[in-house]
């Protein structure tokens, strides 16, 4: 199952380290930040409940960079 | 400038002015470094407090932290030896803002420009309501509804023209400019600009499935499909900041201690600082920016000119390219055949087309269409009458009492009637009316007129080796191929050998050198698979050949197969020159910092500079106009 959600971000590297931050979130499979489109495309694991995921995503995705955004 | 942008320049600005300022009212002690702590707070607060944050969070290696460690590390030194020079940290930081500033901006005004060269997505369609009309969202027209596009406006939903005459601006889709005409009954494609006169559609699709739709989604996410450039600077970022990091730190201390252990003066101050220089050049921003930039702007550009590459990935493939294969008919060829000659007719040539194509009236094969156009007229069915189709022959028909036979040599032997032989290329139909002999027809699919052109303009683009594969007869494929100077021909294949044969060419390769298979779409999914890249042409309006290529040409002319390989091997020698030059510039940087050459104003000039340079540069790849 593949999602993908609007963010906003000011910097490449920060776009590539929210991509390692949403990888390595529990639930999602496999993530690609587009840093051009400004999108974020999550794919989950089968058994995973999205909204909490994204949750997840998004608080990692803060941890490493403090200014993103990703809207849900 | 977005509001964030407006900020960050009025803060810049101030702290330029308050610098110059500073640089003429002569201070010292205590005050002189509250003085100049004023602008550098008012242009680098941000990067503070985020530093800051980071520490918390347990990213030390963020590049706000790395810019603040550097800064206030320069201020520390300018306290320590008492020399009241704090310029530098402050230029430090100074130049850091700018240079994001740029960067943000820039990345920001060519995103719009390239999505807005994109831009064919309609905002609505309009319906005749009470004899109004009334604009509604595209989204919520439904197949068979009867949409209006009046002169100016955008077709939103692929249908079929039901009323109404017209010229359409396809330049969107296509990148051709020339326009093309419209009638009742014609399909047509939702993305065309309607430019002359009313048109009255009705939909044979829904928005979501139609062509613009299709396109859209198509080249929105190119740019995720990664390609092996973008990781490889992605992971080289992650270790290029701690080495760097760890570089500085080792600087730092090293020297000194073994400086100290030969009885020399440790000299802490000037590792320090060549340490701190070190920071300075960490951040890998321009590096991450300009690949990711130069991709894009090389799919917006092809995406213009009519060309969908449907990832990054794919567009570093196409420019590696050396071996085409090309499926003849319909890329090559038009695909439509026509009558091309009539030899050793006993009666007049008009006479024996429209024998022809009264016995085949009710064949819908291609054969019997282009005889059927080639008559030109409206067909009288009551003029025929007896049809017996000879399965694999021909057909035998009653025209006007006649007894009409059209078919090949074989129906000729069945007949017992003896054929001449033809010695053309093409298909022969051989006619004998009442028991005679009566000629032949030669129908022959034609030669795209610039295929020639473009199998010529592969080569000039570095291709090494061109193949034609057909279903076609030996004679008639090696004659096309000799007149447009391909090199290998495989003929009479059935759409399963074709697979084979590619397969085939791909083992005689070697990793380095790709293939590229070009076909119409239609019949040739599994081969357009199988091959590194499957370009598909003539590929609008048909979703087939949308979903199975990697890089779909929206209109048909062959020219654009090696345009695409020109604008891939011009975006990736953009790519290749950001990298080395980033790499490059930034290596140069942190040796002449480190034996003291470079200072830290060097290595933000540096710094900011090439990333400037390279976000320029990469911009580049947008203009394939003249490829």
């Amino acid at each position: 199952m593949k999602k993908t959600y609007n963010i906003a971000v000011d910097c490449a590297a920060c776009a590539n380290k929210m991509e390692n931050a949403a990888k390595k979130t529990e639930g999602v499979k496999d993530c690609t930040v587009n840093f051009m489109m400004q999108r974020m495309i999550v794919e989950f694991e089968d058994t995973a409940d999205r909204k909490a995921v994204m949750e997840n995503v998004r608080k990692n995705c803060k941890k490493v960079e403090s200014d993103a955004e990703v809207y849900i | 400038m977005n509001k964030k942008q407006k900020l960050m320049l009025i803060r810049i600005i101030i702290s330029l002015l308050m610098m110059v300022a500073l640089f003429f009212i002569p201070s010292s002690g205590a005050l002189r470094l509250v003085l100049y702590i004023i602008p550098y707070l008012i242009v680098g607060y941000d990067i503070l407090i985020k530093a800051f944050k980071g520490i918390i969070r347990g990213q030390v290696l963020d590049e706000c932290f790395l810019m603040a460690t550097a800064t206030v590390g320069a201020f520390a030194l300018a306290i320590y030896e008492n020399s009241g020079d704090y310029t530098e940290a402050i230029a430090v930081m100074l130049f850091y803002q700018i240079g994001e500033l740029f960067q943000s901006y820039a990345v920001g005004k060519s995103r719009k420009n390239i999505t807005e060269l994109m831009d064919i997505r309609p905002d609505y369609a309009n319906i005749e309501k009470d004899g109004k009309l009334e604009k509604v969202d595209p989204d919520d027209v439904g197949i068979g509804s009867t949409i209006i596009v009046q002169p100016g406006e955008k077709v939103p939903i692929d249908g079929i023209v039901i009323e109404g005459n017209s010229t359409l601006n396809t330049a969107a889709l296509t990148g051709e400019s020339l326009p093309r005409e419209v009638q009742s009954g014609d399909e047509i494609i939702s993305g065309s600009i309607n430019i002359t006169g009313l048109l009255k559609i009705k939909t044979t699709k829904e928005f979501g499935e139609s062509t613009v739709s299709k396109i859209l989604d198509l080249v929105e996410n190119a740019s995720s499909r990664k390609s092996r450039s973008e990781d490889f600077i992605s992971k080289f970022a992650r270790i290029y900041t701690p080495a760097v990091c760890i570089g500085a730190l080792l600087l730092a201390i090293l020297p000194p201690v073994v400086r100290i252990a030969v009885g020399l003066d440790a000299a802490w101050e000037s590792w320090i600082y060549r340490a701190l220089t070190f920071l300075v050049i960490s951040c890998p921003c321009a590096l991450v920016i300009s690949i990711p930039l130069s991709f894009f702007a090389g799919l917006g550009g092809s995406s213009n000119a009519g060309i969908l590459v449907k990832g990054s990935n794919y567009m570093e493939t196409l420019s590696k390219t050396k071996i085409v294969v090309f499926d003849k008919t319909g890329t090559l060829t038009q695909g439509v055949f026509e009558v091309n000659g009539i030899h050793h007719n006993t009666i007049e040539n008009e006479k024996i087309i429209e024998y022809a194509a009264l016995a085949e009236s009710s064949s819908s094969h291609p054969i019997a269409k282009s005889l059927q156009k080639e008559y030109g007229r409206e067909i009288d069915r009551t003029r025929v009458s007896d049809v017996r189709e000879i399965s694999g022959k021909g057909i035998i028909a009653t025209v006007d009492g006649h007894t009409v036979a059209c078919g090949n040599e074989g129906l000729m032997e069945y007949l017992s009637i003896r054929s001449i032989p033809c010695h053309s290329i093409g298909t022969i139909v051989h006619v004998a009316i009442d028991g005679a002999y009566t000629g032949h027809i030669v129908i022959s699919d034609v030669v795209k007129p610039n295929a020639a052109e473009a199998i010529r303009k592969l080569r000039a683009a570095g291709i090494r080796k061109t193949v034609m594969l057909t279903g076609d007869r030996k004679a008639t494929a090696e004659k096309i191929a000799k007149e447009l100077g391909i090199e290998e021909v495989y003929s009479e294949l059935l759409p399963s050998d074709k697979v084979e044969k590619v397969e085939s060419i791909l083992k005689t390769k070697s990793n380095d050198e790709k293939l590229a298979f070009v076909g119409d779409g239609i019949n040739d999914a599994p081969v357009l698979g199988r091959a590194d890249i499957g370009i598909a042409m003539g590929a609008m309006g048909s979703d087939a050949a949308i979903e199975a290529a990697d890089v779909v040409l929206m209109d048909d002319d062959p020219l654009k197969i090696a345009k695409a390989i020109r604008i891939s091997q011009k975006c990736m020698r953009i790519v290749y020159e950001n990298i080395v030059f980033a790499i490059g510039v930034k290596a140069l940087c942190l040796i002449l910092g480190a034996v003291g050459i470079a200072n830290m104003w060097l290595a933000i000039f540096a710094d900011v500079g090439v990333m400037v340079l390279a976000v320029l540069n990469a911009i580049r790849a947008l203009f394939v106009k003249k490829l």
